[in-house]
């Protein structure tokens, strides 16, 4: 390997006992015959936000889904490794204990309830909290605070508004649970450029402000690097790399092959097809 | 008022009569389906297992007399049976849709063809098989109060089946739109994987919506088997219901009721002023005819969801 700042993974991280979400070694099977994780491990960390990059059949989505469990909805089972939250093993448990907990997905396509209005998709995010009606209107006035443009359609039909505002407020949904990570699926998906910089500019702040984790999947990588804090590459199924997010972006291989930068000179496609299988191969 | 006038409105009033009874019917295949996508064949069957059940609780020679030889009052029979549909939702969730979750529609219909078939054996074992008098008390014969003072003719039972179903309704419209679990119902019909990310729990959710149309089973149990008796004949109205449903729209409640009255009103018309010209016995096909043309023109029903598609 030729990097230097960052660490090639191969087996399972020392667990940290101050990790907030610890996924260590996990494989995910669909339809009892698909292979889709082959060992995922990574460490997400409270107050942090951490991004998980790949291209498309990476097991992003995948390792995202087997945290939050919404996997046992399409037939993919943990078969092997274990997930913890708060160091509580929580691989068994069903997806509304796990919203109880404060762990709470973001799905990727937004995935809003169509015929209910734009406040009534909020209130339904706070479906598992107990803390009282008082508690949730207000806390309903905190989310508008950070995305004005939802109250202004309070009332209108989700299925009427646009793909911006549908990402929107698939996150203000899921702040609604008081959440103490959020696992956010693919949220640029279909937007403007200007507009993924808003709902970025968004996590930043409630991740600063709110004190809320994030681990997002993203293909993204350049803005997702520049508003997480750590990164982890996975391809095929592995961790093939991770380190702090501006390492990353520094990192020759990650310029190359995510975001389409070469250092000097052209190279051909063929050359690196080559170099990349080489390196799947080693990782 | 003239003859004909007079006419005309008690055919109508009984249209809307026999409506509301198909509407009651219709609401609790609405309410399923709405949840969960599910066409329940067995809500039929559901009205019946409800109104015998009430019948054993309450009638004299009824399953608890002959066993313990007393009977509940009326009201303490209505919350017992109440509390029998819920366990039977309980018990569907329990053996039936929980081994069929991801399955596609047609299985899961299949899975109620099966259920009503099993609702109707249990039924008969537990209750027997013979015509059984329901009565709770709801007044019978003609409305005085209509027939003094506008002359027409109309059955106190039906009266009391239309506000009924009037009450009904506006509890679910409430139900639906004003609290906490109706938003959760809402939110499980139109996407059930979100609505599982935000943590509500579709087995839940499911003996829930399954408990209700249970109720309102029981609620039009007990209207139709007050009116001509509990007999099996009733698993068979869930049959009439369909047009109401193909008219209405399979997802709105109120296009239940507006579907079942336009059914209703409109067979007993077309059987008055149609029926001499194509020699009577409309009111049996009508419906279908009428929903068949719907369905060429308005597939979703008059009020059904509209698919949102966003260019």
């Amino acid at each position: 390997m030729t990097s230097s700042s960052v660490s090639v993974k191969q087996g399972a991280p020392d667990t940290d006992a101050g990790a907030l979400l610890c996924v260590n070694n996990i494989e995910v099977i669909y339809d009892h015959v698909i292979l889709v994780l082959k060992g995922v491990s990574l460490e997400v960390s409270e107050g942090r936000v951490v991004a998980l990059l790949g291209g498309n059949g990476a097991g992003k989505s995948t390792t995202l889904k087997a945290i939050s469990n919404l996997l046992s909805a399409e037939r993919g089972v943990v078969t092997k490794g274990s997930i913890r939250f708060r160091g509580e093993d929580v691989h068994s448990l069903s997806p509304n204990a796990l919203v109880g907990r404060g762990v709470v997905q973001v799905m990727e396509g937004r995935h809003c309830f169509e015929h209910l209005t734009v406040e009534e998709n909020l209130l339904t995010g706070a479906y598992t909290r107990k803390d009282g009606r008082a508690a949730i209107q207000q806390h309903l006035e905190l989310v508008y605070g950070y995305f004005p443009r939802l109250k202004e359609r309070r009332r209108s039909q989700a299925g009427y508004t646009s793909g911006g505002e549908q990402q929107m407020l698939a996150l203000g949904r899921a702040l609604m649970a008081k959440p103490s990570v959020i696992l956010l699926d693919e949220p640029s998906m279909g937007l403007a450029p200007q507009l993924v910089e808003e709902i970025f500019e968004i996590v930043k702040a409630l991740n600063e402000k709110e004190q809320v984790t994030f681990l997002l999947a993203e293909q993204n990588t350049t803005v997702a690097l520049r508003y997480s804090h750590y990164g982890y590459i996975l391809e095929n199924g592995r961790v093939v790399m991770d380190g702090d997010a501006a390492s990353l972006l520094a990192n020759e291989d990650v310029k190359e092959f995510y975001l389409g930068m070469s250092g000097d000179k052209r190279k051909s496609y063929r050359d690196i097809k080559h170099y990349r299988r080489r390196k799947r191969w080693l990782a | 008022m003239g003859g004909e006038v007079i006419f005309f409105l008690e055919i109508v009033i009984s249209g809307v009569m026999a409506g509301v009874m198909y509407a009651l019917v219709a609401l609790g295949f609405v309410l399923i389906f709405k949840a969960s996508g599910i066409f329940n064949f067995a809500q039929g069957v559901m009205c019946l297992f409800a109104a015998l059940a009430l019948y054993d609780f309450m009638a004299p020679g009824g399953w608890v007399d002959r066993w313990f030889g007393f009977t509940f009052p009326v009201w303490m029979a209505i919350v017992l049976t109440i509390g029998v549909m819920v366990v039977v939702a309980w018990l569907i969730e329990r053996l039936v849709l929980q081994h069929l979750v991801k399955q596609e529609p047609i299985i899961l219909f299949m899975a109620t063809l099966g259920l009503a078939y099993v609702l109707e054996g249990v039924g008969d074992i537990l209750f027997g098989s013979d015509v059984k008098p329901l009565d709770i008390g709801i007044p019978q014969g003609a409305s005085d109060w209509a027939l003094d003072n506008y002359g027409i003719y109309v059955e106190k039972l039906e009266l009391v089946a239309a506000i009924t179903g009037a009450v009904l309704v506006t509890i679910l419209g409430i139900f639906f739109h004003r609290t906490r679990i109706g938003r959760a119902l809402r939110a499980v019909a139109d996407d059930h994987q979100a609505a599982l990310s935000v943590g509500i729990s579709l087995r839940t959710i499911w003996v829930i919506v399954w408990s209700v149309s249970g109720i309102v089973a029981l609620v039009a149990g007990i209207m139709w088997g007050s009116k001509s008796g509990v007999q099996f004949s009733l698993s068979l109205i869930a049959l009439k219901a369909l047009p109401v449903l193909i008219l209405g729209g399979f997802t709105s409640v109120p296009g239940a009721i507006v579907g079942g009255l336009i059914i209703g009103v409109g067979e007993k018309l077309a059987e008055v002023y149609l029926g001499p010209f194509v020699g009577g016995a409309i009111e049996n096909w009508f419906a279908y005819m009428l929903a068949l043309v719907f369905l060429l023109f308005r597939p979703q029903g008059l009020f059904g969801e509209r698919i949102i598609e966003r260019v």
